[in-house]
């Protein structure tokens, strides 16, 4: 920049109304933009945390979701010999077979009812899955009534305190514990041992297993093993990349549309910024004379009419990401469609979001400023002098 | 060998393909180191004259050589470069930049020469000495008199120590009292700095400061 930076600065300051309505239409944009990728971020990284790349997750073949799934007790035991599961600190394997049901139970405050994913466990599933961490209270003890539930869902059903009791399937549960799992969506989810829900709901099936592998980077092997154990009847996936796809559409549609809703928006946005544009080089024709005949080129005009732009997008930027800033953290949720299941996630703000933010206001400014700057640039300096 | 020589410039105008002839034939040398007033009545053609000798215009024919370098053979971005180091304009309404100080109007020729932010400074600070603002660095043009703006705008043309200063009704637009403090102020740079100088002027009285006035008159200079 050879034209001093405090040209632009003081020229925004002496029309304050225009640049701040340019701005702030630039920051109504950014603000849409930015809390619909923060949506679409937080559900995404719900259920990615969800899916650890280590472990192993088996369905019946062809089921697609726990939901639909099924897996005999046999077939359960078979798995847990297999000899590439990680072993536990106790030297146990680090498996475990799990039921899993959907039940409806009344929010907090009269919030109508949800569907929520009842997991049955053995006290392995606190190690095979990574991050989860009791966070009050304790584990379920295994031949008791006794459930955790996720952080997520205390917030949001009643009776989750510890000691409190939940009514499904004809039976009282006692919450022991609360707990956490690094914000994916086993936080809202009830767990209790699968020996005592088995026989309250389904019989004596599991819906899926998950375990650990003792060698990841064997997979695709260890993949090709389980399909074709004819004991077996399953489907393997990569934990992990089972949960991620499970977001992929719905993020698919929130990301298209926080692209779309925001572009339609940015159109006018940008014609704000060339008519600001356009006016502060019609303004100014005189001093881009003086410029000019001081020996600055062309050029050196162009950038700074440009840079003048950008700055008044990089205001609107900044005020759009702080208009969005108090939903960072806000809940919601959505219907899992895999499950059926209540899925509660949160508007995530992250500090790569606030760049996509300012990256999107820079490139308004500068797509808004690019003609004005242009015709500032081609202005012939004896005419201009003249004015 | 003259220190500025114009050899029978011609420029014209064109407005609705009608052509307005503003100067025709024009010669003119000028010595190094000399002083001259152009004087002419209003729409003779000593604005574009001016701007042709500074490079801001280019001439439809004749020659223009200064210290040495064909002007009118330069290109636009040529002319920009070579203007900044060997032309100080001085304008008749100053064309300040307001919002800019006093110092920072001054300093922006060097902004396109290589010379550090200290340099720049002490080159700003001896020629706000030498125009006798120190003490008004930080003010806007705004906050400055007229005389006191125009000292400004002889101290832009001067920082970047070109050989050359033109001056376009430098005292056009300021009362008696401030005129004689800027032709006092352009004698001095003149004798003791020995800056060549091609002053634009109505009054009668500013052209005697010169060493030699010519007249341009319908496009055709006298002396
Ligand atoms: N860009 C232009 N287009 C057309 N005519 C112009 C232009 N600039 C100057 N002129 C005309 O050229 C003539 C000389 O102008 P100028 O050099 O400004 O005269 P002076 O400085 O002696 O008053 C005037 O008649 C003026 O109207
Ligand atoms: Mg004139």
């Amino acid at each position: 920049m050879k034209i001093p930076i405090i040209y632009n600065l003081r020229s925004l300051r002496q029309r304050p109304v225009s640049t701040l309505t340019t701005a702030l239409g630039m920051a109504l944009v950014v603000a849409v933009f930015v809390s619909m990728m923060a949506l679409s971020n937080g559900f995404q990284s719900a259920l990615t945390s969800t899916g650890s790349d280590e472990n192993v997750f088996l369905l019946r073949k062809g089921a697609g979701a726990e939901l639909n799934s099924g897996i005999a007790r046999d077939a359960a035991n078979v798995v847990a010999g297999m000899p590439f599961i990680a072993k536990g600190t106790d030297g146990r394997p680090l498996v475990s077979a799990e039921t899993f049901v959907v039940i409806p139970l009344q929010r907090v405050g009269g919030g109508g009812m949800a569907n929520v994913v009842v997991r049955g466990v053995s006290l392995a599933a606190f190690d095979v899955r990574r991050g989860l961490e009791i966070l009050e209270g304790r584990k379920f003890r295994p031949g008791s009534r006794e459930i955790v539930v996720g952080r997520t869902f205390a917030r949001r059903f009643p009776n989750s305190e510890i000691g409190g009791r939940i009514n499904f399937g004809g039976q009282d549960w006692t919450v022991v514990g609360h707990f956490a799992a690094a914000g994916s969506s086993f936080e809202s989810e009830i767990w209790g041992e699968a020996e005592q829900f088995m026989p309250v709901f389904r019989g004596q099936v599991f819906s899926a297993i998950t375990f650990r592998m003792s060698d990841p980077a064997n997979f695709a092997g260890i993949k090709e093993t389980l399909e074709a154990d004819p004991r077996l009847y399953v489907d393997a996936y990569q934990e992990k990349e089972f949960y991620d796809n499970q977001g992929t559409l719905l993020n698919q549609i929130l990301n298209f549309l926080a692209v779309f809703i925001a572009g339609i928006m940015a159109i006018g946005a940008v014609f704000g910024a060339v008519n600001t544009m356009y006016a502060a080089v019609a303004s100014r024709v005189h001093e881009i004379g003086v410029l000019l005949s001081l020996g600055f080129k062309p050029r050196n005009v162009m950038s700074s009419f440009l840079f003048e732009a950008l700055l008044i997008a990089l205001l609107g930027g900044a005020v759009g990401c702080l208009l969005v800033l108090p939903v960072d953290g806000l809940v919601t949720s959505t219907t899992n469609w895999n499950s059926f299941s209540e899925l509660a996630f949160s508007f995530s703000i992250t500090p790569r979001l606030i760049l996509y933010g300012m990256v999107f206001a820079a490139t308004m400014g500068l797509i808004g400023g690019y003609l004005p700057a242009r015709r500032a640039a081609k202005a012939r300096v004896a005419d201009a002098l003249r004015r | 060998m003259p220190f500025v020589e114009i050899k029978d410039l011609a420029m014209a105008y064109y407005r609705d393909s009608q052509k307005i002839a503003v100067l025709e034939g024009v010669d003119l040398e000028v010595e190094e180191g000399q002083f001259v007033a152009l004087m002419g009545p209003s729409g003779s053609g000593k604005t574009t004259l001016l701007n042709i000798l500074a490079g801001l215009d280019k001439a439809e024919s004749g020659s223009v050589i200064v210290d040495g370098q064909n002007v009118g053979a330069m290109s636009h971005k040529q002319l920009a470069a070579w203007r900044s180091r060997h032309i100080g304009f001085v304008f008749q309404f100053y064309n300040l930049l307001p919002v800019l100080t006093a110092f920072q109007n001054i300093e922006l020729p060097l902004l396109l020469t290589h010379l550090s932010k200290q340099e720049r400074r002490d080159h700003v600070r001896t020629v706000l000495d030498i125009v006798g603002l120190a003490d008004r660095a930080d003010h806007y043009p705004g906050q400055l008199s007229g005389g006191q703006q125009q000292r400004v705008g002889i101290a832009r043309a001067i920082v970047s120590d070109p050989s050359i200063i033109l001056g376009d009704e430098p005292t056009g637009d300021l009362d008696a009292a401030s005129a004689d403090e800027i032709l006092t102020l352009l004698q001095r740079l003149n004798q003791e700095y020995h800056k060549t100088i091609i002053m634009v002027t109505h009054d009668a009285k500013a052209a005697e400061r010169a060493d030699v006035i010519v007249h341009l008159d319908k496009g055709v200079l006298t002396a």
